[in-house]
């Protein structure tokens, strides 16, 4: 017979607490550098000069192709084999940034391309620089119309921050593991550590479809 | 002091590269085994049905693979002691049945609903519907994301090494702790998985806007 002792994982509140901050903390800063990474790369990709369309489009391929934790692992192990040495912290941010840069250049390029022409044309014959066209009259509408796929994006790579445990950063993951080599409880401490994810998850939807209107792109 | 040509390194990431796509395969075929039985009861609309299969999509989709992998291995570890194979296995067959569902059951429900009622006029019941009238137009519309959704399981395998399962990053992360050669190592490691992964993004893709030309 096998006996749960689910209370002795939720003793440790505490370090539960940490890591749900930490993972929280994460996700906030690489969703915020990582979604302008994104629109930088969108506009280089459909405005660029000719030169950038293709390194753009080949990092977004190579990102998009290749798992996130094998490329933390380039980041934070890889890397100080030719002398660039990261902190687990600023490995994980930056692997978060550049993995959902990628993705969120893909989504945002789909919603610039459906802009229509005569909006463009508009705007240009009311003398706007190229630049006012792009951040005035191109990307907040096609922003709105990405928004829930750039959300569902951005709710992946906070679950994908649980890989961040792996190099010791400690976010959720990490806390769970902590607690379970502790207690000797890894089932129920895995097991509540994953149903913390759920609500998260569900709650950062609901923030980011809250705050796209009334900060993001405007209704 | 033993040297390691960029062959060596290579040849051995390749060999890994075979339970990677073993691993895949499995989860992928299964996944679709269980998501096909899982959108058949809901179109069924078997009572409690929906509201079961929604809440165990939304497990899948709002948590972390890695916690899924981990809950397998310690969840199955409970009962018998086994290889982390089959713990792996169920994870990301289950991970994947669930997105899956989800992918097909939106293919079903682009399908006009007047096919269903004209079906149902011309006195199909429900398996004759969906093998004659249904299933192939949300076939059609099924193929590109399907085949896309297989890359992330490849992606999704890599996961497999933390709790222990030898494949591609397992099998990267070893050959790291005999070289010291982090750098080389894990650059092959990833273009292992871009050679796996581009060709199927590319084939989605393609398939992708064959299906909108048509229209």
């Amino acid at each position: 017979m096998i006996a749960f002792d689910f209370p002795a994982v939720l003793a440790e509140w505490p370090l539960l607490v940490k890591g749900v901050g930490a993972t929280l903390v994460l996700t906030a800063i690489s969703a915020s550098v990582g979604v302008t990474l994104g629109v930088a790369c969108a506009w280089a990709r459909v405005h660029g000069p000719a030169w950038l369309k293709p390194i753009v489009g080949a990092y977004v391929e190579l990102i998009r192709n290749t798992p996130f934790i094998v490329q933390l692992f380039f980041l934070f192990f890889g890397l100080p084999g030719i002398g660039v040495r990261l902190s687990p912290e600023l490995a994980s941010v930056l692997a978060m940034v550049v993995n959902l840069g990628a993705y969120a250049a893909e989504i945002v390029r789909a919603g610039i391309a459906t802009t229509p022409k005569g909006q463009i044309e508009a705007a240009q014959s009311l003398a706007l620089t190229e630049m006012q066209v792009f951040t005035r009259v191109v990307l907040p509408p096609a922003l709105k119309r990405v928004w829930p796929a750039l959300v569902s994006q951005i709710i992946i790579v906070m679950l994908g921050s649980a890989v961040c445990g792996q190099i010791s950063v400690p976010e959720l993951q990490q806390a769970v593991n902590l607690i379970s080599s502790r207690n000797f409880r890894s089932f129920e401490a895995y097991f509540i550590g994953t149903l913390l994810y759920l609500p998260m998850a569900i709650a950062l939807r609901r923030l980011l479809n809250w705050a796209g209107p009334r900060f993001i792109f405007g209704r | 002091m033993v040297d390691f040509s960029i062959w060596d390194i290579f040849r051995n990431l390749l060999l890994a590269a075979r339970w990677t796509v073993l691993l895949s395969l499995i989860a992928f075929v299964g996944g679709g085994l269980v998501g096909l039985a899982l959108l058949i009861v809901r179109i069924a609309k078997l009572r409690g049905a929906e509201t079961l299969i929604s809440a165990y999509v939304q497990l899948f989709q709002g948590t972390p693979l890695l916690m899924q992998l981990f809950l397998a291995y310690f969840g199955v570890g409970l009962f018998v002691n086994v290889s982390s194979w089959i713990s792996v296995t169920l994870a990301l067959t289950l991970y994947t049945s669930a997105f899956l569902t989800e992918i097909w059951r939106g293919c079903v429900a682009s399908v006009h609903k007047g096919q269903w009622e004209a079906s149902a006029a011309l006195a199909l019941n429900l398996r004759e519907q969906l093998r004659y009238v249904i299933g192939p137009q949300a076939l059609r519309v099924a193929v590109p994301p399907t085949v896309g959704f297989l890359v992330q399981v490849i992606k999704g395998t890599a996961l497999a090494s933390v709790i222990g399962f030898v494949e591609l990053t397992k099998a990267g992360t070893m050959i790291t702790n005999a070289t010291f050669r982090p750098f080389t190592v894990y650059a092959c490691l990833a273009l292992m998985y871009f050679a796996l992964c581009y060709p199927i993004s590319a084939w989605s893709k393609s398939l992708e806007s064959k299906l909108h030309g048509h229209r």
